[in-house]
Formats: C-alpha cells, sequence, structure tokens
C-alpha cells in the first residue's frame, strides 16, 4: 500500500508526465463506469429525464452539457489560485451562466427547431449539479489540461447514460430510433407504443432499472 | 379564480418533481428522513415565492426586448434577453443570501432548523426552472407568485411524501444493486403515476 502511494506521487512530481499517462486515463475512465456521475454519484438527474423523450434532443444536450463542463473545467482550473474562497460559488455560477448562455445563442442561431425542442432546459444546464460538483471537487484543485480530461470523463458518462435511457424511451415510447421508425421498416406496422414510456414515469423506470443493472455490474452498495 | 387555477395546476398537475424532474437533485439527497424534508420544502417553497415575481420584474423591466423603454426613448430598442440567465441565477443566489441573513436575525430558532439547507437552495434547478417557465407562459406578476408559490407546495408535497416512503423501506430487505438511488427512482416513477390522477383538474 504505501509503495503504491509513493509511486503515485512520484509521478506527479515528474515534470514531463506523458500526455495520456495511466493516472490520466483513469481520470477519463473512471466517471464512465465505475464513478459515473449519474448512476453512482447521483448528480445531473434532473437534465438526464427531462429531454430523454427523443434520441436527438438527448444527443444535442449531451454535446452542450460536454462542452460547459469542459470549458468551465478549464476556466476555473485557469484562475483558481485568483478565486478567494468565500465568493467561489458565485464565481463559479457566473461562469457557467455565460458558458450556457453562449450554447444557448449557438443553438438559437444555428439550430432553431431543436432550441424551441429543449426549451428552458438549456438554460437549466447552469443548476446542474454535475458542473458545479467538478468545479468545487476537481477543478479547483487541479491542473487546466487534467480539468479538461476529467470535464471529459464526467460529459461523457453523464452522455452515455441519458443516450440509453433516450434509446429506450424512443424505442418503446414512439416506436423509433433517433426519428426512424424501426418497426415499420421491419414490417411490424402494429407496434403497441407505451405512453408512460413518453411520459416521465417511463424515465424514472428505465433509469431505476439502469441503475440497477449498473450497480450489479461494477458491485457498487449504497447504504 | 384565474389565479387559484395556475397555483393548483403548478402544485397538483405540473409538478415540479414528477412533471419536469426538476429539483431532483435535492430531492434525491435529502430525502431520507422527513424532518430533514420538511425543512428544505419550506424553504424550497419560501424562496420561489420570492424569486419568481423578483425575476419577473426583471424580466419585463430590463431584459425583455424594449423593456428598457421607461428609461427613455433612446433605450426602447435595446434587447437584453441574453443576459437572462446571468441575471437570474444572480438574482437566486443572492435572494437565498438575503433570506438566509434575515432569517438568522430574526428567527433563529428557524435558521437552526433551516440553516444548512438554505445554500443548497441556490442551485437547485426548480427555482431556476421556474423562473424560466415564468418566462415561456407569459404570465403577468399575480399569475408569477401564485405559480412560484405552487410550484413550491409541489415540490415540498413531493419531498415529504418520498421522505415518509423512504423511512419504512428502511426496515425491507432491497436488492443490493437497487439499494438507495434505484429503489427511490422507481419509487418516484409509481409516485408520478398516481399524480397523474389529477391530470384534467381545474377550477
Amino acid at each position: 500500500m504505501s509503495t503504491e502511494t509513493a509511486e503515485v506521487k512520484e509521478e506527479v512530481k515528474k515534470p514531463s508526465e506523458a500526455l495520456f499517462s495511466k493516472r490520466r486515463k483513469r481520470i477519463v475512465s473512471d466517471p464512465l463506469n465505475e464513478d459515473n456521475p449519474i448512476t453512482v454519484q447521483v448528480l445531473g438527474i434532473c437534465s438526464a429525464l427531462a429531454i430523454t423523450i427523443k434520441m436527438e434532443p438527448t444527443l444535442v444536450m449531451s454535446i452542450a452539457v460536454i462542452a460547459v463542463i469542459v470549458f468551465s473545467n478549464l476556466i476555473i482550473s485557469l484562475i483558481r489560485g485568483l478565486i478567494p474562497g468565500r465568493v467561489r460559488i458565485i464565481v463559479q455560477l457566473a461562469i457557467i451562466a455565460t458558458l450556457v448562455t453562449l450554447v444557448s445563442e449557438v443553438l438559437k442561431a444555428y439550430y432553431f427547431d431543436m432550441y424551441k425542442v429543449l426549451g428552458a432546459f438549456v438554460g437549466l444546464i447552469i443548476t446542474n449539479c454535475i458542473v458545479m460538483g467538478r468545479l468545487e471537487a476537481f477543478a479547483m484543485a487541479n491542473k487546466p489540461y487534467d480539468s479538461i480530461l476529467d470535464g471529459l470523463g464526467s460529459g461523457f458518462g453523464y452522455a452515455w447514460i441519458i443516450l440509453v435511457v433516450a434509446f429506450f424511451r424512443e424505442l418503446f415510447g414512439s416506436g423509433s430510433i433517433m426519428n426512424f421508425k424501426i418497426f415499420e421498416a421491419i414490417g411490424w406496422e402494429s407496434f403497441p407504443t407505451n405512453g408512460l414510456m413518453v411520459d416521465s414515469i417511463g424515465a424514472f423506470m428505465v433509469l431505476g432499472i439502469l441503475i440497477w443493472v449498473q450497480r450489479s455490474r461494477t458491485g457498487y452498495v449504497e447504504h | 379564480m384565474d389565479i387559484f387555477n395556475i397555483a393548483l395546476k403548478a402544485t397538483f398537475i405540473d409538478n415540479m418533481v414528477f412533471a419536469y424532474f426538476l429539483g431532483m437533485c435535492s430531492f434525491l439527497a435529502v430525502s431520507k428522513k422527513v424532518s430533514t424534508a420538511f425543512g428544505l420544502g419550506m424553504a424550497v417553497i419560501f424562496v420561489l415565492t420570492i424569486t419568481v415575481p423578483v425575476n419577473w420584474l426583471l424580466q419585463e423591466y430590463v431584459l425583455k426586448e424594449g423593456a428598457l423603454a421607461w428609461l427613455g426613448s433612446d433605450f426602447a430598442t435595446v434587447d437584453l434577453t441574453f443576459l437572462q440567465f446571468i441575471m437570474f441565477i444572480a438574482v437566486i443566489a443572492s435572494m437565498v443570501q438575503l433570506v438566509e441573513m434575515v432569517i438568522e436575525k430574526f428567527s433563529p430558532s428557524l435558521y437552526g432548523s433551516l440553516g444548512i439547507f438554505l445554500p443548497l437552495i441556490a442551485v437547485n434547478c426548480a427555482i431556476l426552472g421556474a423562473s424560466l417557465f415564468m418566462v415561456q407562459r407569459d404570465y403577468t406578476i399575480g399569475q408569477a407568485t401564485a405559480y412560484g408559490f405552487g410550484s413550491g407546495i409541489g415540490w415540498f408535497l413531493a419531498i415529504i411524501a418520498l421522505a415518509a416512503i423512504r423511512e419504512k423501506l428502511k426496515y425491507s430487505s432491497v436488492p443490493d444493486g437497487l439499494k438507495g438511488l434505484g429503489i427511490t427512482m422507481l419509487i418516484t416513477g409509481l409516485m408520478g403515476l398516481a399524480f397523474k390522477s389529477f391530470i384534467g383538474i381545474a377550477l
């Protein structure tokens, strides 16, 4: 145990660490599975459920969240020495809100249909706890490059979960995948779509079961 | 009547948690005991009832296109809508701070029971969500206040109910992987199903 920690310290001290060292790979890969922001850390549930009726808006939302996490992590990490501890929450909120405003304006300009679908939920990325959580837990204490990797890891960890939820909700709720009517294509015209899946209840159920599967696989037990 | 209707709708039919998934983080994290859930729920009602009308004023007299006309004709075409998110979140964060200070000054006992939850509320998406929905739906100030209050009550009822169920749940044997978050999600789904029965109620 002690030799292991000593090794890790040595690795951190090295001035020229490899661009994709083992430690850095772990920063990216941990949140994808064992330390997933949604299923294990219980963060960012709100938007995880609200926009997952169809896969297309979910994909756009994932990209938006990944962009916001990565850039806010980078910015906070760059100025982490300048932020007084007492006002850090306001500073973090201001940076996140600025980035979300940018994302929202970009969507409004180039992808207006999607902007109307997502509506208020783009704004709600501000209060997505994953973003705040990563800033508070990682970016405030780590170097910019590591913070970017951490943002990517958490962002993709969030993205794959909501995409899986959206996949099942769209499949059973509307009988399609990415707006492609899959059941009609294979000749099953009368596929019974389930109204509950389109509704919020379906999201709770799908995510509940997904968490069960994921946690049984990784062996994580909450007490 | 219209105002009462909006409050009723926001409480039961368009419930923040079950219909829009807002405020889920603290809903899941702070619903282990009824007493703490009660404290947080009260704080959310309080902050929502204040911030939604304040943000309405801000939207109406500062942010909306042409809202600055009262400053003079030069400002009649200014559109500050892009500042909406930052302004709203700043109002919420400062309101929470203000409420915290006022409660601490006038009612130390209430502060003692709410104290730790107040800072949590600033990042509760139900608060920001209510303000954003209020803008989307073009409410008047009376309607906005009713909407804020109703949403708060709805959130309060939801978290109290979930906390009561989770307290009982401690004595049942749940599969390992489903413990904690998993079973809570499934219960929330079932509660949402129950809340669906309110659809169509109007006065």
